[in-house]
């Protein structure tokens, strides 16, 4: 017997208990199975202890009236709307402050991201101060210190007003809101008159030109009336005038208003969003080859047109797909607009959660909303994405 | 290969622990005897929610749920674990609030805590106080984290049928509004045509009557939500918001925190009925009846003159039959209720009577100074009134 086994071993008849492969596969059973059977384990105790608690899945609330007021709001709401209605309203606020927000971000993010590969010791060291101060602290802290702030601005009684009645105070920034006036229609008719001329004169004038016949500066004529009508019509005609905001009782009435949470969310969102942009367009840019700069530079161009033509859509490729998460980033701690007052998404969420007494339902659609937009900028990023790569050779 | 070979075994075997325990229910142990504490899990699912006997499957917890289990499991499992876990506010002056380098809960409200305590364990100390924000606390009676939720915390139809059970009122209560006193306000229409902020905290019914009231009275005004009721007073008293609405007992009690509080008038206006008292979680009538009876104790035995002091020798010489029965010298009352029968002489003696409670956090000692108004005994032209004691 068992010089039989030895035998058997020497030519690889392994027992199938030894044999890698069959082992290979029933390991990764054994994986599927467990993990299989801890989400079933989660999923039994889940279902269990909401059994037993009142809470439940429903929308029924949705059209029912929410009876609650709202700080800020872009779209007309009043508390006897729904809480359809309210939760639109948080939910265009979450919009606004983001796609601000991400707008800014970028700008500022691309600007310090370029500084912190300056030259100019100065800008370098702003940069990257900024950077490791921004990314290695809490954005929550971050936000509440921007707060604590701004409520150190003068009352609405001592408002700063800046030049063009713009007024700082610490509920917020008032500025005056553009109104139509009855001229305008006239201005624009005027106006839409003498550019079309301006343009049938020009191609009159380059017609003659090319016929060889005197153009009597029938070009320069139409140009001039272009111009001029407008100025005139504008000054003349004032199609235009301004809602000026003013006191009234405790706050600033009309114009137009930016609250101070609004304000401060932003700040915050965008300042601390752009150092971590920044360092993925530093990221980028030192991903360009140094010979592409160099070769730049050895046909006469200039270190901005370096920059811009030759460095930027090369590193546009490396950044992208990083830059997409920050966006998401953005818009999603944009839900911490509740530690400021800013009636976002969340926000809204919160308080229809309580009132309704149905928080399940609430954060669920809270968070089915969130999953939406980030996979839509997540769909529009990489069709950008996918725009950048084709420049690819 | 050795390593290898016996982590995927490992991971095999407890695959099959895993396949093998998922569908069984948890093992059903009749009367809670098998508690889970409540402070190791924030729901305490260990308590079981299916009587005894029955097969899961035949149970319909949509049509009635029980959080914390069936009805009568939870004084039990508050007997075993020792502790009653009662939900509080975070810092609200005079009813729920940490003393200050103690740490130890204070207030009108952590004292009937302690009252509902002393019933069922004889401990006064014997709470475990959990602080809960506005928006937290429908949640925490909804999932039965809580044993009992004291919280001033406003009676509505609402809450009545999505949180949990109200008890008696210990607190009658209206909204009213908070100006500095410089302002020129003297009452809710003079803030017409004022266009005002008003600060208002979140997930509580103040606000919600706000933005009703101020419609009634054709105010224009703009709503300054806050999540946290520390956040809400700072942002007013910074002078973000012209005005700031609560319940007027949270107003008073707040103001005392304030730089200068003689700066700030409360409005003569009240908007609303705000009847705040204890809630228990749905499905436990038994644990709803003693924190009842255990609130409404407190309120007997100032009607009956029985106070802390002489609590000791009422019971032993007071020949007065309701007497004799609230302090468990006959009737058995505690009995019924699944206590001793010294539960309402424990609560007298270890916390004291409603108005020793109301006078120590609220009465004319205390900066609040609060007038007993309606929350005067029935006897005194007030509203407390228990029922009868046999």
């Amino acid at each position: 017997v068992a010089p039989g086994r030895q035998v058997n071993r020497a030519h690889g008849a392994v027992p199938w208990w030894r044999d890698v492969r069959v082992l290979r596969v029933i390991g990764q059973i054994a994986i599927v199975a467990a993990i299989a059977g801890l989400v079933v384990v989660l999923a039994v105790i889940f279902l269990d202890n909401l059994a037993a608690t009142r809470l439940r899945f429903t929308l029924d609330f949705l059209d029912q009236t929410s009876g609650m007021e709202l700080a800020q709001t872009p779209i007309p709401y009043r508390s006897t709307d729904t809480f359809a209605r309210a939760f639109t309203a948080g939910l265009v606020n979450t919009l606004l402050v983001s796609s601000i927000g991400i707008v800014l971000a970028t700008a500022l993010g691309v600007v310090v991201g370029v500084a912190r590969l300056s030259q100019n010791w100065l800008a370098n060291r702003i940069s990257t101060g900024f950077v490791e101060i921004m990314r290695n602290t809490p954005l929550l802290v971050q936000l509440v210190l921007i707060a604590a702030l701004m409520r150190e601005l003068p009352g609405v009684a001592q408002a700063i007003e800046l030049p063009g009645s713009i007024f700082v105070s610490s509920r917020g920034v008032y500025m005056p809101r553009p109104l139509a006036e009855p001229g305008l229609g006239p201005w624009l008719a005027i106006t839409a008159i003498a550019v079309v001329l301006a343009i049938v004169l020009s191609r009159l004038s380059s017609r003659r030109a090319e016929a060889g016949k005197r153009t009597y500066a029938m070009g320069r004529i139409g140009l001039a009336a272009a111009l001029l009508v407008p100025v005139a019509g504008w000054i003349m005609l004032t199609p235009y005038s301004f809602d000026v905001p003013a006191i009234v009782g405790f706050n600033f009435a009309g114009g137009i208003a930016v609250s101070t949470a609004f304000t401060a969310l932003l700040f915050g969102l965008v300042i601390y969003t752009a150092a971590f942009i920044g360092e993925v367009v530093r990221g980028g840019i030192q991903a360009v080859r140094r010979g592409q700069v160099e070769a730049a530079y050895s046909i006469g161009l200039t270190p901005n047109q370096t920059l811009r033509l030759i460095v930027f859509p090369q590193a546009l490729r490396v950044i992208v797909p990083p830059l997409t998460s920050q966006y998401l980033n953005l818009t999603k701690n944009s839900s911490l607009a509740v530690a400021v007052g800013f009636a976002d998404l969340f926000a809204v969420g919160r308080t229809m959660a309580n009132q309704t007494g149905q928080p399940l339902s609430v954060i669920v659609l809270v968070m089915g909303t969130y999953l939406l937009i980030s996979l839509l900028t997540s769909l529009v990023m990489n069709l950008y994405n996918r725009r950048v790569q084709v420049l690819e050779r | 290969m050795p390593t290898a070979r016996l982590a995927l075994t490992s991971l095999a075997v407890l695959a099959f622990l895993f396949t093998a325990c998922s569908p069984t229910p948890p093992a059903q142990t009749p009367g809670g005897e098998q508690p889970t504490p409540g402070g190791e899990q924030p729901t305490p699912g260990g308590e079981q929610p299916t009587p005894g006997g029955e097969t899961p499957g035949n149970e319909t917890p949509a049509a009635q749920p029980t959080p914390g289990g069936q009805t009568g499991a939870r004084l039990g499992i508050i007997q075993s674990r020792g502790s009653l876990i009662c939900g509080v506010n975070t810092n609200l002056p005079g009813f729920g609030y940490p003393e200050e380098g103690t740490g130890r809960w204070l207030g009108f409200d952590a004292d009937f805590c302690r009252v509902v305590a002393t019933a069922v364990l004889g401990d006064p100390n014997a709470v475990e106080f959990r602080a809960l924000s506005a928006d937290d606390r429908g949640p925490a009676l909804s999932t039965g984290e809580i044993d009992v939720l004291i919280r001033n915390t406003t009676w509505t139809l609402t809450r009545d049928t999505e949180w949990g059970l109200f008890g008696p009122t210990t607190f009658y209560d209206g909204q009213g509004v908070m100006v500095r006193t410089d302002s020129g306000v003297g009452q809710l229409t003079d803030f017409q045509g004022l266009n005002p902020t008003i600060c208002v905290q979140s997930g509580t019914t103040t606000e919600l009557t706000l933005p009703d009231q101020m419609r009634a009275l054709g105010v224009e005004y703009t709503q300054d939500t806050r999540p946290d009721i520390d956040q809400t007073y700072a942002v007013y008293e910074a002078g973000d918001c012209d005005a700031v609405t609560s319940d007027v007992s949270q107003l008073i009690a707040r103001r005392t925190l304030f730089s200068d509080p003689d700066a700030h008038t409360i409005l003569p206006d009240i908007m609303s009925k705000e009847p705040l008292g204890p809630v228990v979680p749905f499905g436990d009538e038994r644990w709803f009846n003693v924190v009842k009876w255990a609130t409404w104790a407190t309120m007997q035995a100032e009607e009956l003159g029985i106070d802390s002091s002489n609590v000791a020798e009422m019971r032993d010489t007071s020949t007065d039959p309701v007497v004799r029965r609230l302090l468990g010298v006959e009737g058995g009352l505690g009995t019924k209720l699944g206590l001793s029968d010294d539960w309402a002489f424990n609560i007298i003696s270890e916390v004291g009577n409603y108005e020793e409670i109301f006078n120590e956090h609220l009465g004319p000692g205390t900066p609040f100074n609060l007038e007993r108004g309606l929350n005067a005994l029935w006897t005194d032209g007030g509203l407390l009134y228990p029922p009868a004691w046999r």
